[in-house]
């Protein structure tokens, strides 16, 4: 307002408003740290969950032992007797950027724990992700989308219910190196500089490290580039944020060691070498152009599309049958499941079973993005006027992630920043409007002196540092310097140009509609908090219920790690179903037979067999696993409703997806999975109902589950090849040992007989002998 | 049991080796017969013959006779503690300035606390008891499988005084669970071996042994020909005039559900910040020393009897803390723990702490307690240095501790460091710890000991000196540093890093920089052209609307004016993009915007007079417009190019 009359004052005001922004941003990081500290304060600050525990198990060895010992480490902890290479099979990221960071903290003698940096590794790198969006999305569109985006981001429920304090898990730096990586193609893209596409491919190789989903990124570039190609945006800029990163990028990602050859090898990066085959078709083509007269293109053309088209098919063909060859057609499960979301549910029971790979329902989609799904169509469409390099990619990576996220509920965690981006720019650009035409009218509202400014100054005044940012925003390509110099005779003439071309609406409809627009923004802050607050601090390791005697705390998972850990051999081994692996190893320290990464279906299907089977089959299996004790979630008692006996179904199924003798229909009573005085005898005496029911019904004289809500079927039942060693406090955690076989056998006639005959059926139930 | 029989006097009956051995063969028959469970006593019963046997040899050690001993031993804990008051007469005739003090074999291996006082006189006033110094001796010709302590006196006993002494002995983990396995549903049987008098290098004039039990309940026990059981304790004696080094073996069996509570290893560290706190971490290796637990565990059984099914099994430890304790917590590796209440008052801190489970027999567990003082509380200045004075040991009740180490982690900058601890320890040594911006380290000062019980949690002494400016040193490292950090920053801001001036990139684009400024000012002075043109409009809508004339012209008139100020700027800017070689491809877009607004600037005008003319002239409005109409078209199409071209220049 005051800019036309007196220019040095808005050259301070410009430099405020950098200020100001900076400001902004370090509050944002604030914000982005300290909401997801809710878990810390209402819970403790301990490692969340399942997959976060083995993340900090292999963060301990790295730290203990070095870099190089981690790259090499054959851990014999874990799915006995096979053992796991965990160098050559772990996204390295994560754990060396906690290691590393780790390490920087204690050589300047700051003795943090391991445990400490790991849990608050998350919330570091969401207010990292959050810097990001903020410069993604300026690059789209300007600081003032760019500001709204961060702030959306940093307290998106998506992305908190990933990366919340203690949350340790891949993700937490996936996304932050996924949203940096496309902020540099897009400056890339912009700029045309060399400089930050070698970036690019650096932080390209950090998203490798980190996340499977690096074929995200891999797959949308590639599609961007198709589609500026198509459109006829090809330019020298799109050439140098594409090519070095193919390049560079591949030549990193194969440094990876679970990557490495994949990186060539698999169809999830195809894509990225035909759309390089195709730019550099492309840059030739400009180029002959350019060095030849209009007729001699046209004949130029007419020989390579021949001769090219004839190399095209010729390559494609070999390449087919190289893919097809191969029984999953170069894919990886992961990766087909997301083309054809029915497949995992067909032949994968193991990628099926976890409920994160279950397709989202539409409230889980209310719950995670909130607000930002009804903002977004609007942020698509301000992307459009006027459509940009950088903002078609944005229109195209929000796209691509609905589709992935419909797939899989995990994925919302990919269109999160893409909502959060996309909404940013829709509130922006509303309130850009709202502002101006606010500003506009009252404009003309103090020339003419009919009407009082009143308390309409006070409004616009707040609304100028925001049109400021716009302003800024448009011309903040040229440098700096050009800037210093230019600024202050511009703006004016800038803001009443676009005042011109865009429609002015009513003062009183911009009032309501900012108002309406804050209490929409308001209603994503409430959200957001509540869910930071309620919803996604759980660690699920400790549970809390609130009775009327104030709040119960149930600890029992730690109280059975604990007691494995002091009180059983070191070399023991501890069978459990396989949810339950990462953390036996990382808080009891004992070996286990199966863990959450999943990579072996026949050793997970032969523990789910022993589980399903009854109890000397069990014991049989079990013994020739090494097993010394086995450990069962009962919820029974407390109803906790996410233990063994819920998830036993699929430990039938995978069980007998290898071994065909475990049938699913014999545990179940007319199609219904039931534990009552109706089951199936098969249900009722195999080993997983045993160790859960042991001697539960002297707890009430009924043998009331309060999970299943039924009296259990079969109450009073000794056990003859297990014995209880330890149950928790609140019979969550129940353990058994494996008695030791008896030393004399009663009828020595009988025993040769029924040795053998033990022995064959053995033979078939057992895939160990 | 018939233990009757094996009374040893071996100072009495003088036999030879032959004999000795005899016996032994018939006493072991005897137990043996008796009860099987006592079948490994017999060693220890060898031992005491062969000692007895071996005393023979031994010289007299000197006149003195204690004419009245009185001996308490109380088992009713996991820890035994054993006061004996003597009455020591000098019959001799030398003056003696020591008393001997002899502890066999397995009473020194677990010895943990020793102390002696003197009452002087006849024992009239009791309270009156001193302290006095003890020391390990080794005198000559004594059985080397003892260990000697000496009290020495104060003044020295004449001949025909007496004195009284009494002597504090505190054995840590002498008893010995009997069965070693015990079921959930057992009751924790132990054994505890003595001898029914006191091993002394004197002779005993009348003696009495009363051990005291934690509960009534007693599996068996020695009996002797006077020996009493009655309510929890046992009384041995009096037994009158027994020659030096007599020994009567005697095992106590009985039932003891008390916490078994070792720690294994424990390791307090106390962390002084001269901010105002004193940090004290303690990290347990703790293990339930009792019978084992065999077979299964059943919570059930636990829950539903807690005290029948699980009796030796323990379920909290309190510890008490000093007062106004604050942030007090227990953890381990794995995280908190959740079971722990703390109750305070102006004298001390309850902290009752649960383990993560209830400690059976042979279980183990480990965690961190930690907590803060006022530093205020602990720390005395004494001639010019700093002095801490802070409890030894551990603060939990009745916790043994086999190995423990206390470290005094003193501020960065102290020296002069001096520890003073009121009873021997094994180790002293001094390391360096670094924490938060330390840059040479803090000193720490590490005090070993060995079995350790709660007689030894009694406050020591560690003396500093420290200066008051090492206090800032920390805080002015980061303000330096930040400062660093800032001057950086801004260095960088103002610094070209350009590394060839000459190069003839840097020259392209420093010539580009101008291009750019150029063209920013030319797009400047074209939307200020477009500003007027609206204005130029606006004054056209006002006369429409108010029909004022004059104000219209005048708006013309500033118009023209400002517009042909704005064609003189132009000319320069039009002149330098013409010169410089950076801007030849913008040139011809520039030219067409020129000369489109220019285009644009008659039309308007045009438009203007034609508009002003009519209503001089008063024609109807729908005139107007009609002879407006096809200019009106012009204009809106130029000016939607003259927008287009300038977003095309825009760079």
């Amino acid at each position: 307002m005051a800019a036309p009359e007196t220019p040095p004052t808005s050259s301070l005001r410009y430099a405020f408003g950098n200020v100001l922004s900076i400001f902004i941003l370090l509050l944002i990081g604030v914000l982005a740290f300290s909401i997801r500290l809710f878990s810390v304060i209402k819970y403790e600050s301990v490692i969340h969950e399942f997959d976060p525990y083995f993340n900090y198990r292999v963060t301990q060895y790295l730290t203990k032992t070095g870099v190089y010992d981690f790259w090499n480490w054959f851990d014999d902890r874990t799915w006995y007797p096979l053992g796991r290479v965990i160098g050559g099979t772990v996204y390295p990221g994560l754990t060396l950027t906690a290691g590393s960071l780790w390490k920087i903290l204690n050589s300047l003698n700051i003795p943090l724990s391991v445990e400490t940096v790991c849990v608050f590794t998350a919330p570091i790198f969401s207010a990292f992700a959050s810097w990001a969006a903020y410069l993604l999305t300026k690059e789209v569109k300007g600081v003032g989308a760019g500001l709204t985006a961060a702030a959306l981001l940093a307290m998106v429920p998506s992305y908190i219910s990933r990366s919340v304090a203690g949350s340790y898990d891949n993700e937490a730096v996936a996304i932050f190196a996924l949203i940096f990586t496309f902020y540099l193609y897009v400056k890339t893209l912009n700029t045309g500089s060399l400089f930050y596409a070698t970036i690019n491919a650096m932080a390209y190789f950090y998203m490798v490290c980190s996340w499977g989903g690096y074929t995200f990124i891999i797959n949308l570039i590639p599609m961007h580039v198709l589609l500026c190609i198509v459109t006829g945006r090809y330019s020298s800029r799109l050439y140098i944020a594409y090519a070095p990163l193919v390049v560079l990028g591949t030549l990193l990602a194969s440094l990876v060691p679970v990557v490495g050859f994949n990186a060539v090898m698999t169809s999830e990066h195809f894509a990225s070498f035909l759309v390089f085959i195709v730019i550099h078709v492309v840059a030739l083509v400009y180029y002959i152009k350019g060095i030849l007269t209009p007729q001699m293109f046209k004949v130029a053309v007419t020989i390579v599309v021949s001769v090219g088209l004839i190399i095209c098919v010729a390559v494609l063909a070999v390449l087919i049958a190289l893919v097809a060859s191969s029984p999953t057609k170069g894919w990886s499960g992961r990766s087909l499941s997301l083309l054809d979301p029915t497949y995992a549910s067909k032949y994968i029971p193991i990628i099926a079973s976890v409920s994160e790979h279950q397709p989202p329902t539409w409230p889980s989609y209310f719950m995670d993005i909130n607000v930002l799904a009804f903002l977004v169509p609007a942020g698509i469409i301000a992307c459009f006027s006027p459509l940009s390099d950088a903002s078609s990619f944005a229109v195209l990576y929000i796209v691509t992630s609905v589709y992935f996220s419909g797939v899989m509920v995990r994925l919302m965690l990919v269109l999160a920043p893409a909502a959060c981006i996309i909404s940013g720019i829709a509130l922006s650009e509303a309130f850009d409007v709202l502002t101006r035409s606010i500003k506009y009218q009252f404009h003309d509202k103090t020339e003419n002196p009919q009407l009082s400014a009143g308390d309409t100054s006070n409004n616009s005044k707040t609304d100028e540092v925001k049109m400021e940012k716009s302003e800024d925003s448009l011309k903040e390509r040229s440098s700096r310097k050009n800037k210093k110099k230019a600024k202050d005779t511009e703006k004016a003439s800038v803001i009443s140009r676009i005042e011109q071309r865009l429609l002015v609406l009513p003062f009183e409809v911009s009032l309501i509609a900012i108002f309406l627009l804050v209490l929409l923004g308001a209603f994503y802050v409430v959200h957001s908090v509540w869910a930071a607050a309620e919803a996604y601090s759980a660690p699920s390791i400790v549970l809390t219920s609130h009775s009327h005697d104030g709040l119960h705390v149930f600890d029992d998972f730690r109280e059975a790690y604990g007691w494995l850990r002091h009180n059983t051999e070191v070399d023991d081994k501890v069978a459990s179903w396989w949810d339950y692996g990462y953390q036996t190893t990382a808080m009891a320290n004992r070996t286990v037979i199966v863990d959450n990464n999943t990579w072996n279906n026949t050793h997970i299907a032969t523990v789910g067999t022993a589980m399903s089977s009854p109890e000397k089959a069990a014991w049989e299996i079990f013994n020739s696993l090494d097993v010394k004790y086995v450990l069962v979630v009962f919820g029974g008692l407390v109803g906790y409703p996410s233990d063994d006996i819920n998830k036993f179904l699929w430990m039938v199924r995978i069980g007998g997806g290898v071994f065909p003798h475990i049938k699913e229909p014999d545990y179940l009573r007319d199609g219904q999975y039931r534990i009552d005085s109706e089951a199936t005898p098969t249900m009722l005496n195999c080993l997983m109902y045993k160790l859960s029911y042991h001697r539960f019904v002297e707890t009430d004289g009924k043998g009331y589950d309060r999970v299943r809500h039924t009296e259990i079927g079969k109450k009073y039942f000794k056990l003859t090849h297990f014995e209880e060693v330890f149950t928790t406090h609140h019979w969550m955690v129940r353990i058994y040992k494996l008695k030791p076989p008896r030393n004399r056998i009663r009828g020595k006639t009988k025993k040769s007989k029924t040795k053998a005959s033990s022995k064959r059926s053995g033979a078939k139930k057992n895939p160990w002998r | 049991m018939q233990c009757d029989l094996c009374i040893l006097k071996p100072h009495q009956s003088h036999q030879s080796q032959i004999s000795s051995s005899v016996h032994y063969l018939l006493v072991t028959e005897i137990i043996s017969a008796a009860d099987p469970k006592m079948k490994r006593f017999r060693f220890d019963l060898s031992l005491f013959i062969l000692l007895g046997f071996c005393m023979l040899f031994s010289p007299a050690v000197s006149s003195l006779v204690i004419s009245q001993l009185d001996r308490k031993i109380d088992l009713s804990s996991h820890i035994v503690r054993s006061t004996v008051s003597l009455k020591v007469e000098n019959n001799g005739d030398d003056s003696v300035s020591e008393v001997l003090l002899p502890f066999t074999e397995k009473q020194a291996k677990s010895l943990a606390f020793l102390t002696a006082s003197i009452g002087e006189g006849k024992g009239k006033a009791k309270g009156s008891f001193d302290s006095v110094p003890l020391k390990p001796v080794n005198p000559e010709g004594m059985n080397p499988k003892l260990t000697w302590y000496s009290v020495s006196l104060r003044k020295e006993l004449l001949k025909g005084g007496s004195i009284t002494l009494e002597v504090k002995a505190v054995y840590a983990q002498i008893l010995r669970p009997f069965p070693e396995k015990i079921t959930q549903a057992d009751v924790q049987l132990v054994s505890f071996e003595e001898s029914a008098c006191y091993l002394s290098p004197y002779a005993v004039n009348v003696q009495l042994l009363t051990v005291k039990l934690p509960e009534p309940k007693v599996e068996s026990y020695t009996k002797l020909d006077i020996s009493k059981f009655s309510g929890s304790e046992i009384k041995y004696g009096p037994y009158e005039n027994i020659a030096p080094f007599s020994s009567i073996p005697i095992t106590v069996h009985y039932v003891n559900n008390h916490p078994f509570s070792v720690a294994r290893e424990l390791v307090r560290e106390i962390e002084i910040s001269h901010w105002g706190n004193v940090q004290v971490t303690e990290s347990y290796n703790l293990v339930h020393a009792g019978a084992e637990i065999t077979g299964e565990f059943s919570r059930l059984d636990y829950q539903a009897r807690p005290h029948v099914r699980g009796a030796s099994a323990f379920r909290n430890l309190v510890a008490k803390l000093p007062p106004r304790a604050h942030s007090i917590y227990f953890r381990d590796e794995i995280g908190n723990i959740s079971t722990s209440n703390v109750w305070s008052d102006s004298t001390k801190t309850l902290l009752e702490i649960e383990p993560r489970y209830p400690m059976f027999g042979g279980w183990r567990s480990s965690f961190t307690v930690g907590y803060g003082l006022p530093l205020q509380d602990f720390l005395f200045l004494s001639e010019g240095k700093r002095v801490l004075d802070i409890s030894f040991g551990c603060p939990m009740n009745e916790v043994v501790i086999e190995n423990l180490t206390v470290k005094i982690v003193l501020p960065e900058g102290s020296n002069d460091i001096s520890a003073s601890v009121p009873f021997p320890i094994e180790q002293q040594s001094q390391e360096t710890k670094f924490s938060h911006l330390d840059m040479v380290g803090r000193p720490v000062v590490v005090l070993e000991k060995k079995n350790v019980v709660p007689e030894h949690n009694q406050h020591f002494q560690v003396s500093y000196q420290f200066s008051n400016l090492s206090l800032l040193r920390e805080p002015i490292m980061l303000v330096f540093g930040f400062f660093l950090f800032f001057v950086a920053c801004i260095a960088y801001a103002h610094a070209d890093l350009t590394i060839s001036k000459s190069s003839s990139s840097y020259l392209s684009k420093l010539q580009w920089d101008e291009v750019q400024t150029a063209i920013q000012q030319f797009q400047n002075v074209m939307n200020r052209c477009l500003i007027i043109h609206d204005k130029l409009e606006a004054s056209l809508r006002d006369l429409s609307r108010t029909g004022d004339l004059q104000t219209c012209k005048a708006a013309r008139k500033a118009a023209d004016s400002t517009l042909k100020e704005l064609s003189k700027e132009l000319k320069p800017l039009l002149s330098f993009l013409q010169s410089s070689s950076q801007a030849t491809q913008l040139l011809p877009k520039v030219d067409e915007l020129v000369s489109k607004e220019k285009e644009l600037q008659e039309k308007l005008m045009l438009k203007h007079s034609t508009v002003t003319d009519s209503y001089e002239k008063k024609s109807g409005g729908r005139e107007i417009e009609n002879r407006v109409a096809s200019i009106q078209q012009k204009i809106s199409v130029l000016r939607q190019e003259v927008d287009d071209l300038l977003e095309v220049i825009d760079i």
